[in-house]
Protein backbone atom coordinates (compact mmCIF):
# COMPACT_ATOMS: atom_id res chain seq x y z
CA UNK A 1 0.00 0.00 0.00
CA UNK A 2 1.48 3.36 -1.00
CA UNK A 3 1.58 6.64 0.93
CA UNK A 4 -1.64 8.00 -0.63
CA UNK A 5 -3.58 4.85 0.21
CA UNK A 6 -2.22 4.80 3.75
CA UNK A 7 -3.26 8.42 4.23
CA UNK A 8 -6.79 7.68 2.97
CA UNK A 9 -7.10 4.83 5.46
CA UNK A 10 -5.86 7.08 8.24
CA UNK A 11 -8.40 9.76 7.32
CA UNK A 12 -11.46 7.54 7.10
CA UNK A 13 -10.83 4.76 9.57
CA UNK A 14 -7.93 6.01 11.69
CA UNK A 15 -5.98 2.97 10.58
CA UNK A 16 -2.19 3.26 10.47
CA UNK A 17 -1.30 -0.39 10.88
CA UNK A 18 -3.22 -3.61 10.37
CA UNK A 19 -6.41 -3.16 12.39
CA UNK A 20 -7.23 -5.37 15.33
CA UNK A 21 -10.04 -7.87 14.92
CA UNK A 22 -12.05 -8.44 11.78
CA UNK A 23 -11.51 -6.27 8.72
CA UNK A 24 -12.13 -6.06 5.01
CA UNK A 25 -10.26 -3.45 3.01
CA UNK A 26 -11.57 -2.73 -0.47
CA UNK A 27 -9.28 -0.92 -2.89
CA UNK A 28 -10.31 0.29 -6.34
CA UNK A 29 -13.23 -2.12 -6.53
CA UNK A 30 -11.30 -5.18 -5.35
CA UNK A 31 -10.56 -6.94 -2.10
CA UNK A 32 -7.22 -5.81 -0.72
CA UNK A 33 -7.12 -7.48 2.69
CA UNK A 34 -9.44 -9.43 4.97
CA UNK A 35 -9.39 -10.96 8.42
CA UNK A 36 -12.10 -12.80 10.30
CA UNK A 37 -12.36 -13.89 13.92
CA UNK A 38 -14.06 -16.73 15.74
CA UNK A 39 -17.14 -14.55 16.22
CA UNK A 40 -17.10 -12.36 13.12
CA UNK A 41 -17.21 -13.78 9.64
CA UNK A 42 -16.92 -11.85 6.38
CA UNK A 43 -18.16 -13.52 3.21
CA UNK A 44 -18.02 -12.23 -0.37
CA UNK A 45 -21.43 -12.03 -1.99
CA UNK A 46 -21.96 -14.29 -4.98
CA UNK A 47 -24.88 -12.54 -6.69
CA UNK A 48 -23.63 -8.93 -6.58
CA UNK A 49 -20.60 -6.94 -5.48
CA UNK A 50 -20.19 -6.65 -1.73
CA UNK A 51 -19.86 -8.65 1.46
CA UNK A 52 -21.90 -10.14 4.27
CA UNK A 53 -20.62 -9.44 7.75
CA UNK A 54 -21.97 -11.99 10.17
CA UNK A 55 -21.55 -11.37 13.87
CA UNK A 56 -22.44 -14.18 16.26
CA UNK A 57 -24.89 -13.69 19.11
CA UNK A 58 -23.36 -12.43 22.37
CA UNK A 59 -20.15 -11.21 20.70
CA UNK A 60 -18.74 -8.48 22.95
CA UNK A 61 -15.91 -5.96 22.73
CA UNK A 62 -14.98 -6.75 19.14
CA UNK A 63 -14.72 -4.47 16.14
CA UNK A 64 -15.00 -4.69 12.36
CA UNK A 65 -13.27 -2.30 9.96
CA UNK A 66 -14.51 -2.25 6.36
CA UNK A 67 -12.95 0.81 4.70
CA UNK A 68 -13.04 1.46 0.98
CA UNK A 69 -10.41 3.47 -0.89
CA UNK A 70 -10.40 4.68 -4.47
CA UNK A 71 -7.31 6.07 -6.14
CA UNK A 72 -8.32 5.58 -9.78
CA UNK A 73 -10.29 8.14 -11.74
CA UNK A 74 -13.05 6.87 -14.02
CA UNK A 75 -14.06 4.14 -11.55
CA UNK A 76 -17.67 3.73 -10.41
CA UNK A 77 -17.61 1.34 -7.49
CA UNK A 78 -20.95 0.01 -6.23
CA UNK A 79 -21.13 -2.37 -3.26
CA UNK A 80 -23.84 -4.01 -1.21
CA UNK A 81 -22.72 -4.78 2.32
CA UNK A 82 -25.09 -6.62 4.66
CA UNK A 83 -24.51 -6.78 8.39
CA UNK A 84 -26.13 -9.55 10.42
CA UNK A 85 -25.70 -8.74 14.10
CA UNK A 86 -26.61 -11.61 16.44
CA UNK A 87 -28.71 -11.27 19.58
CA UNK A 88 -27.14 -9.37 22.46
CA UNK A 89 -23.93 -8.69 20.57
CA UNK A 90 -22.10 -5.44 21.44
CA UNK A 91 -19.65 -4.38 18.72
CA UNK A 92 -18.09 -1.42 16.89
CA UNK A 93 -18.21 -1.20 13.10
CA UNK A 94 -15.98 1.29 11.30
CA UNK A 95 -16.76 1.92 7.63
CA UNK A 96 -16.10 4.87 5.33
CA UNK A 97 -14.67 5.74 1.97
CA UNK A 98 -11.75 7.84 0.88
CA UNK A 99 -11.16 8.95 -2.70
CA UNK A 100 -7.91 10.29 -4.10
CA UNK A 101 -8.57 11.48 -7.63
CA UNK A 102 -5.66 12.91 -9.57
CA UNK A 103 -7.37 12.57 -12.96
CA UNK A 104 -9.99 14.54 -14.84
CA UNK A 105 -12.43 11.60 -14.74
CA UNK A 106 -15.04 11.05 -12.06
CA UNK A 107 -14.34 8.65 -9.21
CA UNK A 108 -17.49 7.39 -7.50
CA UNK A 109 -18.31 4.99 -4.69
CA UNK A 110 -21.88 4.05 -3.81
CA UNK A 111 -22.09 1.88 -0.71
CA UNK A 112 -25.41 0.34 0.24
CA UNK A 113 -25.23 -0.91 3.79
CA UNK A 114 -28.07 -2.90 5.30
CA UNK A 115 -28.10 -3.69 8.99
CA UNK A 116 -30.11 -6.54 10.49
CA UNK A 117 -29.72 -6.01 14.21
CA UNK A 118 -31.18 -8.80 16.32
CA UNK A 119 -32.92 -8.53 19.69
CA UNK A 120 -30.91 -6.84 22.42
CA UNK A 121 -27.87 -6.23 20.19
CA UNK A 122 -25.98 -2.97 20.46
CA UNK A 123 -23.72 -1.50 17.81
CA UNK A 124 -21.73 1.63 17.26
CA UNK A 125 -21.30 2.41 13.58
CA UNK A 126 -18.77 5.02 12.45
CA UNK A 127 -18.74 6.13 8.84
CA UNK A 128 -16.35 8.75 7.47
CA UNK A 129 -16.14 10.11 3.95
CA UNK A 130 -13.22 12.02 2.55
CA UNK A 131 -11.96 13.22 -0.80
CA UNK A 132 -8.65 14.62 -2.04
CA UNK A 133 -6.46 14.79 -5.12
CA UNK A 134 -5.18 17.40 -7.52
CA UNK A 135 -7.26 16.19 -10.50
CA UNK A 136 -10.28 18.05 -11.83
CA UNK A 137 -12.42 14.90 -11.84
CA UNK A 138 -15.37 14.78 -9.47
CA UNK A 139 -15.21 12.76 -6.24
CA UNK A 140 -18.67 11.38 -5.62
CA UNK A 141 -19.92 9.37 -2.65
CA UNK A 142 -23.50 8.16 -2.31
CA UNK A 143 -23.89 6.09 0.85
CA UNK A 144 -27.18 4.43 1.65
CA UNK A 145 -27.79 2.95 5.09
CA UNK A 146 -30.77 0.75 5.80
CA UNK A 147 -31.25 -0.08 9.46
CA UNK A 148 -33.57 -2.78 10.79
CA UNK A 149 -33.63 -2.78 14.57
CA UNK A 150 -35.30 -5.71 16.31
CA UNK A 151 -36.79 -5.52 19.81
CA UNK A 152 -34.60 -3.72 22.35
CA UNK A 153 -31.73 -3.43 19.87
CA UNK A 154 -29.80 -0.18 19.70
CA UNK A 155 -27.52 1.58 17.27
CA UNK A 156 -25.37 4.64 17.54
CA UNK A 157 -24.35 5.97 14.13
CA UNK A 158 -21.69 8.62 13.57
CA UNK A 159 -21.58 9.87 10.01
CA UNK A 160 -18.91 12.37 9.04
CA UNK A 161 -18.01 13.89 5.70
CA UNK A 162 -14.71 15.54 6.44
CA UNK A 163 -13.92 17.35 3.20
CA UNK A 164 -13.15 17.09 -0.48
CA UNK A 165 -16.31 15.34 -1.68
CA UNK A 166 -17.69 17.00 -4.81
CA UNK A 167 -21.18 15.65 -4.48
CA UNK A 168 -23.00 13.31 -2.15
CA UNK A 169 -26.48 11.97 -1.57
CA UNK A 170 -26.63 10.31 1.83
CA UNK A 171 -29.74 8.32 2.58
CA UNK A 172 -30.57 6.60 5.85
CA UNK A 173 -33.70 4.50 6.35
CA UNK A 174 -34.63 2.91 9.65
CA UNK A 175 -37.34 0.53 10.76
CA UNK A 176 -37.60 0.20 14.49
CA UNK A 177 -39.32 -2.39 16.65
CA UNK A 178 -40.40 -2.35 20.29
CA UNK A 179 -37.92 -0.81 22.73
CA UNK A 180 -35.27 -0.19 20.09
CA UNK A 181 -33.20 2.97 19.99
CA UNK A 182 -31.24 4.82 17.32
CA UNK A 183 -28.93 7.78 17.80
CA UNK A 184 -27.53 9.41 14.67
CA UNK A 185 -24.90 12.12 14.72
CA UNK A 186 -24.02 13.66 11.37
CA UNK A 187 -21.29 16.20 10.53
CA UNK A 188 -20.84 17.62 7.05
CA UNK A 189 -18.64 20.32 5.62
CA UNK A 190 -18.88 21.53 2.03
CA UNK A 191 -16.73 24.09 0.24
CA UNK A 192 -16.32 25.43 -3.30
CA UNK A 193 -19.18 24.25 -5.50
CA UNK A 194 -19.78 21.01 -3.61
CA UNK A 195 -23.28 19.71 -2.98
CA UNK A 196 -24.52 17.44 -0.20
CA UNK A 197 -27.98 16.02 0.26
CA UNK A 198 -28.99 14.12 3.36
CA UNK A 199 -32.16 12.09 3.77
CA UNK A 200 -33.34 10.51 7.02
CA UNK A 201 -36.47 8.39 6.91
CA UNK A 202 -37.31 6.69 10.18
CA UNK A 203 -40.29 4.47 11.03
CA UNK A 204 -40.86 4.24 14.77
CA UNK A 205 -43.09 1.18 14.60
CA UNK A 206 -42.54 -0.39 18.02
CA UNK A 207 -43.76 0.77 21.38
CA UNK A 208 -41.13 2.72 23.33
CA UNK A 209 -38.82 2.98 20.34
CA UNK A 210 -36.79 6.18 20.12
CA UNK A 211 -34.66 8.07 17.63
CA UNK A 212 -32.38 11.09 18.01
CA UNK A 213 -30.95 12.63 14.85
CA UNK A 214 -28.47 15.48 15.28
CA UNK A 215 -27.09 16.98 12.09
CA UNK A 216 -24.51 19.74 12.11
CA UNK A 217 -23.21 21.16 8.89
CA UNK A 218 -21.15 23.99 7.49
CA UNK A 219 -21.66 25.26 3.95
CA UNK A 220 -18.86 27.53 2.73
CA UNK A 221 -18.14 29.39 -0.52
CA UNK A 222 -20.78 28.49 -3.15
CA UNK A 223 -21.66 25.07 -1.79
CA UNK A 224 -25.20 23.79 -1.33
CA UNK A 225 -26.60 21.42 1.26
CA UNK A 226 -30.04 19.94 1.64
CA UNK A 227 -31.36 18.23 4.75
CA UNK A 228 -34.53 16.19 4.47
CA UNK A 229 -35.95 14.24 7.37
CA UNK A 230 -39.14 12.32 7.86
CA UNK A 231 -39.75 10.68 11.21
CA UNK A 232 -42.96 8.69 11.51
CA UNK A 233 -44.27 7.86 14.96
CA UNK A 234 -46.48 4.82 14.45
CA UNK A 235 -46.68 3.78 18.11
CA UNK A 236 -45.97 5.16 21.58
CA UNK A 237 -42.49 6.45 20.79
CA UNK A 238 -40.10 9.38 20.94
CA UNK A 239 -38.39 11.11 18.05
CA UNK A 240 -36.08 14.11 18.09
CA UNK A 241 -34.47 15.63 15.00
CA UNK A 242 -32.08 18.54 15.29
CA UNK A 243 -30.54 20.25 12.27
CA UNK A 244 -28.02 23.04 12.80
CA UNK A 245 -26.17 24.67 9.95
CA UNK A 246 -23.65 27.47 9.60
CA UNK A 247 -23.52 29.26 6.27
CA UNK A 248 -20.49 31.23 5.09
CA UNK A 249 -19.72 33.19 1.93
CA UNK A 250 -22.43 32.28 -0.59
CA UNK A 251 -23.10 28.89 1.01
CA UNK A 252 -26.72 27.74 1.02
CA UNK A 253 -28.60 25.27 3.19
CA UNK A 254 -32.13 23.98 2.72
CA UNK A 255 -33.78 22.20 5.63
CA UNK A 256 -36.93 20.26 4.92
CA UNK A 257 -38.14 18.60 8.10
CA UNK A 258 -41.20 16.43 8.43
CA UNK A 259 -42.52 14.70 11.49
CA UNK A 260 -45.56 12.50 11.27
CA UNK A 261 -47.46 11.36 14.37
CA UNK A 262 -49.64 8.41 13.47
CA UNK A 263 -50.32 7.43 17.06
CA UNK A 264 -51.71 9.59 19.85
CA UNK A 265 -48.81 8.58 22.13
CA UNK A 266 -46.10 9.49 19.65
CA UNK A 267 -43.94 12.39 20.81
CA UNK A 268 -41.93 14.00 18.02
CA UNK A 269 -39.76 17.10 17.99
CA UNK A 270 -37.93 18.84 15.20
CA UNK A 271 -35.52 21.73 15.64
CA UNK A 272 -33.70 23.50 12.84
CA UNK A 273 -31.41 26.51 12.88
CA UNK A 274 -29.49 27.95 9.95
CA UNK A 275 -27.39 31.09 10.05
CA UNK A 276 -23.98 32.62 9.80
CA UNK A 277 -21.59 32.68 12.76
CA UNK A 278 -22.97 35.08 15.37
CA UNK A 279 -20.96 38.30 15.56
CA UNK A 280 -20.87 38.13 19.35
CA UNK A 281 -19.20 34.70 19.19
CA UNK A 282 -16.42 36.12 17.03
CA UNK A 283 -16.09 39.17 19.29
CA UNK A 284 -15.86 37.00 22.40
CA UNK A 285 -13.03 34.89 20.99
CA UNK A 286 -11.26 38.01 19.74
CA UNK A 287 -11.32 39.41 23.28
CA UNK A 288 -9.40 36.26 24.22
CA UNK A 289 -6.67 37.10 21.70
CA UNK A 290 -7.74 35.25 18.55
CA UNK A 291 -7.87 36.98 15.18
CA UNK A 292 -11.20 37.00 13.38
CA UNK A 293 -9.99 34.18 11.10
CA UNK A 294 -8.75 32.10 14.03
CA UNK A 295 -12.01 32.69 15.89
CA UNK A 296 -13.98 31.52 12.85
CA UNK A 297 -11.87 28.35 12.62
CA UNK A 298 -12.33 27.59 16.31
CA UNK A 299 -16.09 27.99 16.04
CA UNK A 300 -16.32 25.78 12.94
CA UNK A 301 -13.97 23.11 14.34
CA UNK A 302 -15.92 23.01 17.60
CA UNK A 303 -19.24 22.91 15.80
CA UNK A 304 -18.19 19.94 13.66
CA UNK A 305 -16.20 18.17 16.37
CA UNK B 1 -1.74 51.90 32.92
CA UNK B 2 -4.89 53.16 31.14
CA UNK B 3 -5.81 56.66 30.17
CA UNK B 4 -8.89 57.82 28.32
CA UNK B 5 -8.64 61.31 26.86
CA UNK B 6 -11.67 63.27 25.66
CA UNK B 7 -13.63 60.20 24.59
CA UNK B 8 -16.87 61.01 22.74
CA UNK B 9 -19.33 58.44 21.44
CA UNK B 10 -22.76 58.97 19.94
CA UNK B 11 -25.29 56.71 18.26
CA UNK B 12 -28.62 57.54 16.64
CA UNK B 13 -28.17 61.26 17.38
CA UNK B 14 -27.71 60.51 21.08
CA UNK B 15 -24.53 61.53 22.86
CA UNK B 16 -23.70 58.48 24.96
CA UNK B 17 -20.24 59.55 26.13
CA UNK B 18 -19.22 63.20 26.31
CA UNK B 19 -15.56 64.11 26.69
CA UNK B 20 -14.75 61.31 29.08
CA UNK B 21 -11.37 61.59 30.74
CA UNK B 22 -10.26 58.79 33.02
CA UNK B 23 -6.97 57.49 34.34
CA UNK B 24 -6.57 54.03 35.89
CA UNK B 25 -3.29 53.26 37.64
CA UNK B 26 -1.51 49.93 37.93
CA UNK B 27 -2.69 47.34 40.42
CA UNK B 28 -6.00 49.01 41.23
CA UNK B 29 -9.45 47.62 41.67
CA UNK B 30 -11.76 50.24 40.20
CA UNK B 31 -15.54 50.08 40.22
CA UNK B 32 -17.44 52.12 37.65
CA UNK B 33 -20.96 52.81 38.80
CA UNK B 34 -23.84 55.05 37.82
CA UNK B 35 -27.47 55.02 36.74
CA UNK B 36 -28.76 52.72 34.00
CA UNK B 37 -28.08 54.17 30.58
CA UNK B 38 -25.31 56.44 31.80
CA UNK B 39 -22.76 54.96 29.37
CA UNK B 40 -20.82 52.57 31.64
CA UNK B 41 -21.01 49.50 29.38
CA UNK B 42 -20.22 51.59 26.31
CA UNK B 43 -17.14 52.89 28.09
CA UNK B 44 -16.03 49.33 28.87
CA UNK B 45 -16.56 48.27 25.25
CA UNK B 46 -14.55 51.24 24.03
CA UNK B 47 -11.62 50.22 26.23
CA UNK B 48 -11.75 46.66 24.79
CA UNK B 49 -12.15 47.94 21.23
CA UNK B 50 -15.62 46.45 20.71
CA UNK B 51 -16.90 49.96 20.05
CA UNK B 52 -14.88 52.72 18.40
CA UNK B 53 -15.07 56.22 19.85
CA UNK B 54 -16.04 59.10 17.56
CA UNK B 55 -13.14 61.07 18.98
CA UNK B 56 -10.57 60.94 21.75
CA UNK B 57 -7.55 58.84 22.58
CA UNK B 58 -6.96 55.64 24.56
CA UNK B 59 -3.51 55.06 26.02
CA UNK B 60 -2.61 51.65 27.48
CA UNK B 61 0.81 51.01 29.00
CA UNK B 62 2.07 54.17 27.36
CA UNK B 63 0.90 53.18 23.87
CA UNK B 64 -1.91 54.76 21.84
CA UNK B 65 -4.33 51.87 21.27
CA UNK B 66 -7.23 53.97 19.90
CA UNK B 67 -7.00 52.37 16.47
CA UNK B 68 -5.95 48.88 17.54
CA UNK B 69 -8.27 45.93 17.02
CA UNK B 70 -9.90 43.86 19.77
CA UNK B 71 -7.37 41.08 19.15
CA UNK B 72 -4.38 43.42 19.42
CA UNK B 73 -5.69 44.86 22.67
CA UNK B 74 -6.36 41.36 24.05
CA UNK B 75 -2.78 40.38 23.20
CA UNK B 76 -1.46 43.50 24.92
CA UNK B 77 -3.19 42.39 28.11
CA UNK B 78 -6.77 43.62 28.19
CA UNK B 79 -9.52 41.17 29.09
CA UNK B 80 -13.28 41.61 29.01
CA UNK B 81 -16.05 39.63 30.71
CA UNK B 82 -19.37 40.07 28.93
CA UNK B 83 -22.50 41.07 30.80
CA UNK B 84 -24.40 38.46 28.76
CA UNK B 85 -21.96 35.58 28.19
CA UNK B 86 -21.95 34.09 24.71
CA UNK B 87 -22.99 30.49 24.02
CA UNK B 88 -21.11 28.27 21.59
CA UNK B 89 -22.50 25.08 20.09
CA UNK B 90 -19.61 22.64 19.99
CA UNK B 91 -16.98 24.49 22.04
CA UNK B 92 -16.48 23.04 25.50
CA UNK B 93 -15.60 24.74 28.77
CA UNK B 94 -12.11 23.26 28.40
CA UNK B 95 -11.76 24.68 24.87
CA UNK B 96 -12.65 28.18 26.06
CA UNK B 97 -10.39 28.03 29.10
CA UNK B 98 -7.52 26.88 26.87
CA UNK B 99 -8.13 29.69 24.38
CA UNK B 100 -8.27 32.15 27.31
CA UNK B 101 -4.98 30.88 28.74
CA UNK B 102 -3.44 31.41 25.30
CA UNK B 103 -1.85 27.97 25.31
CA UNK B 104 -2.65 24.47 26.37
CA UNK B 105 -3.44 24.68 30.04
CA UNK B 106 -2.74 21.85 32.46
CA UNK B 107 -5.92 20.04 33.43
CA UNK B 108 -5.19 20.72 37.10
CA UNK B 109 -4.90 24.48 36.40
CA UNK B 110 -8.18 24.45 34.45
CA UNK B 111 -9.73 22.62 37.38
CA UNK B 112 -8.45 25.28 39.77
CA UNK B 113 -10.03 28.18 37.89
CA UNK B 114 -13.33 26.30 37.71
CA UNK B 115 -13.17 25.43 41.40
CA UNK B 116 -12.62 29.13 42.18
CA UNK B 117 -15.96 29.94 40.56
CA UNK B 118 -17.67 27.06 42.33
CA UNK B 119 -17.88 24.60 39.43
CA UNK B 120 -16.79 20.98 39.59
CA UNK B 121 -14.22 20.48 36.84
CA UNK B 122 -15.07 16.82 36.40
CA UNK B 123 -18.64 17.76 35.62
CA UNK B 124 -18.03 20.85 33.52
CA UNK B 125 -14.69 20.64 31.66
CA UNK B 126 -16.05 18.66 28.73
CA UNK B 127 -19.49 20.24 28.62
CA UNK B 128 -20.45 22.33 25.63
CA UNK B 129 -21.02 25.99 26.38
CA UNK B 130 -24.49 25.82 24.83
CA UNK B 131 -28.09 26.49 25.79
CA UNK B 132 -28.13 23.56 28.21
CA UNK B 133 -26.17 25.69 30.68
CA UNK B 134 -28.05 28.11 32.90
CA UNK B 135 -27.33 31.85 32.94
CA UNK B 136 -25.58 31.49 36.31
CA UNK B 137 -23.36 28.67 35.07
CA UNK B 138 -22.44 30.67 31.98
CA UNK B 139 -21.56 33.65 34.12
CA UNK B 140 -19.25 31.57 36.31
CA UNK B 141 -17.57 30.07 33.22
CA UNK B 142 -17.10 33.58 31.81
CA UNK B 143 -15.36 34.65 35.02
CA UNK B 144 -13.23 31.47 35.02
CA UNK B 145 -12.09 32.30 31.48
CA UNK B 146 -10.90 35.72 32.58
CA UNK B 147 -9.14 34.21 35.60
CA UNK B 148 -7.32 31.86 33.20
CA UNK B 149 -6.42 34.73 30.84
CA UNK B 150 -4.51 36.62 33.54
CA UNK B 151 -4.74 40.00 31.82
CA UNK B 152 -2.94 43.10 33.02
CA UNK B 153 -6.29 44.88 32.84
CA UNK B 154 -9.52 42.92 33.24
CA UNK B 155 -12.91 44.51 32.72
CA UNK B 156 -16.05 42.92 34.16
CA UNK B 157 -19.33 44.28 32.84
CA UNK B 158 -21.92 43.79 35.60
CA UNK B 159 -20.54 40.46 36.81
CA UNK B 160 -23.27 40.14 39.43
CA UNK B 161 -26.11 40.23 36.86
CA UNK B 162 -27.92 36.90 36.81
CA UNK B 163 -25.74 35.36 39.47
CA UNK B 164 -27.14 33.57 42.52
CA UNK B 165 -26.39 34.44 46.11
CA UNK B 166 -23.80 31.67 46.56
CA UNK B 167 -21.87 32.84 43.52
CA UNK B 168 -22.21 36.45 44.57
CA UNK B 169 -20.54 35.76 47.90
CA UNK B 170 -17.67 34.09 46.08
CA UNK B 171 -17.49 36.69 43.36
CA UNK B 172 -15.82 39.21 45.61
CA UNK B 173 -13.21 36.73 46.78
CA UNK B 174 -12.52 35.83 43.11
CA UNK B 175 -11.86 39.50 42.30
CA UNK B 176 -9.62 39.84 45.33
CA UNK B 177 -7.71 36.65 44.42
CA UNK B 178 -7.27 37.80 40.80
CA UNK B 179 -6.10 41.16 42.04
CA UNK B 180 -3.53 39.55 44.36
CA UNK B 181 -2.35 36.88 41.90
CA UNK B 182 -2.07 38.89 38.71
CA UNK B 183 -1.08 42.24 40.21
CA UNK B 184 -2.93 43.91 37.38
CA UNK B 185 -5.86 46.27 37.47
CA UNK B 186 -9.49 45.26 37.48
CA UNK B 187 -12.36 47.44 36.30
CA UNK B 188 -15.77 46.31 37.46
CA UNK B 189 -18.99 47.87 36.26
CA UNK B 190 -21.45 47.39 39.05
CA UNK B 191 -24.33 48.79 41.05
CA UNK B 192 -23.74 46.52 44.02
CA UNK B 193 -22.76 48.17 47.28
CA UNK B 194 -20.80 45.06 48.36
CA UNK B 195 -18.66 45.31 45.24
CA UNK B 196 -18.25 49.06 45.69
CA UNK B 197 -17.04 48.30 49.22
CA UNK B 198 -13.98 46.37 47.98
CA UNK B 199 -12.89 48.94 45.38
CA UNK B 200 -9.69 50.93 45.67
CA UNK B 201 -11.29 53.62 43.56
CA UNK B 202 -14.80 54.45 42.43
CA UNK B 203 -15.81 56.18 39.22
CA UNK B 204 -19.30 57.64 39.02
CA UNK B 205 -20.58 57.98 35.45
CA UNK B 206 -23.68 60.04 34.87
CA UNK B 207 -25.21 61.27 31.62
CA UNK B 208 -22.18 60.12 29.66
CA UNK B 209 -19.68 61.96 31.82
CA UNK B 210 -17.33 61.05 34.64
CA UNK B 211 -18.96 62.94 37.49
CA UNK B 212 -16.71 61.70 40.27
CA UNK B 213 -13.52 59.67 40.50
CA UNK B 214 -11.47 59.04 43.58
CA UNK B 215 -10.64 56.71 46.45
CA UNK B 216 -13.54 54.61 47.73
CA UNK B 217 -13.43 56.25 51.15
CA UNK B 218 -14.00 59.61 49.50
CA UNK B 219 -16.55 58.73 46.79
CA UNK B 220 -18.73 56.10 48.46
CA UNK B 221 -20.23 58.39 51.13
CA UNK B 222 -20.99 60.99 48.47
CA UNK B 223 -22.87 58.46 46.33
CA UNK B 224 -25.00 57.05 49.13
CA UNK B 225 -25.71 60.38 50.78
CA UNK B 226 -27.25 61.60 47.55
CA UNK B 227 -29.75 58.74 47.34
CA UNK B 228 -32.88 59.36 49.33
CA UNK B 229 -34.69 56.11 50.15
CA UNK B 230 -38.34 56.14 49.11
CA UNK B 231 -39.67 55.39 52.63
CA UNK B 232 -38.15 58.61 53.88
CA UNK B 233 -39.96 60.75 51.37
CA UNK B 234 -42.26 63.34 52.84
CA UNK B 235 -45.99 62.85 52.45
CA UNK B 236 -46.19 65.98 50.42
CA UNK B 237 -43.99 64.44 47.74
CA UNK B 238 -45.52 62.79 44.66
CA UNK B 239 -44.36 59.27 45.64
CA UNK B 240 -46.72 59.13 48.64
CA UNK B 241 -49.67 60.36 46.63
CA UNK B 242 -49.68 57.20 44.53
CA UNK B 243 -48.84 59.03 41.32
CA UNK B 244 -46.17 57.88 38.96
Amino acid sequence: MDKIEKNLLKQIADIEKTPMGAYNIRENGKLSARNTTANIDIVTKKDKPGIDIIIKANTKNESVHIPVILTQGGLNDLVYNDFYIGENADVIIVAGCGIHNSTCDTAEHDGIHTFHIAKGAKIKYIEKHYGEGEGTGDRILNPQTIINLDENASMEMESVQIKGVTSTVRETYANMKKGSSLVISERIMTTGKQTAKTVFDVNLDGEDSSVHVASRSVAEDNSLQEFISNVKGNAKCFGHVECDAIIMGNGRVISDPKIEANNVDASLIHEAAIGKIAGEQLTKLMTLGLTEKEAEEQIINGFLK
Amino acid sequence: MLELKDICFSRDSKNILKDVNLKIDNNKMVVITGPNGSGKSTLAKIIMGIEKPDSGTIIFDGKDITNLSITERAKMGIGFAFQQPVRFKGLTVKDLIEISAGDSIKVCDACDVLADVGLCAQEYLNREVNSELSGGELKRIEIAMLAAKKSKLTIFDEPEAGIDLWSFNNLISIFEKMHDDIKGSIIIISHQERILNVADEIVLVKNGKVEKHGPREEILPQIFNKVKPCHKLEKSEKCSEGRA
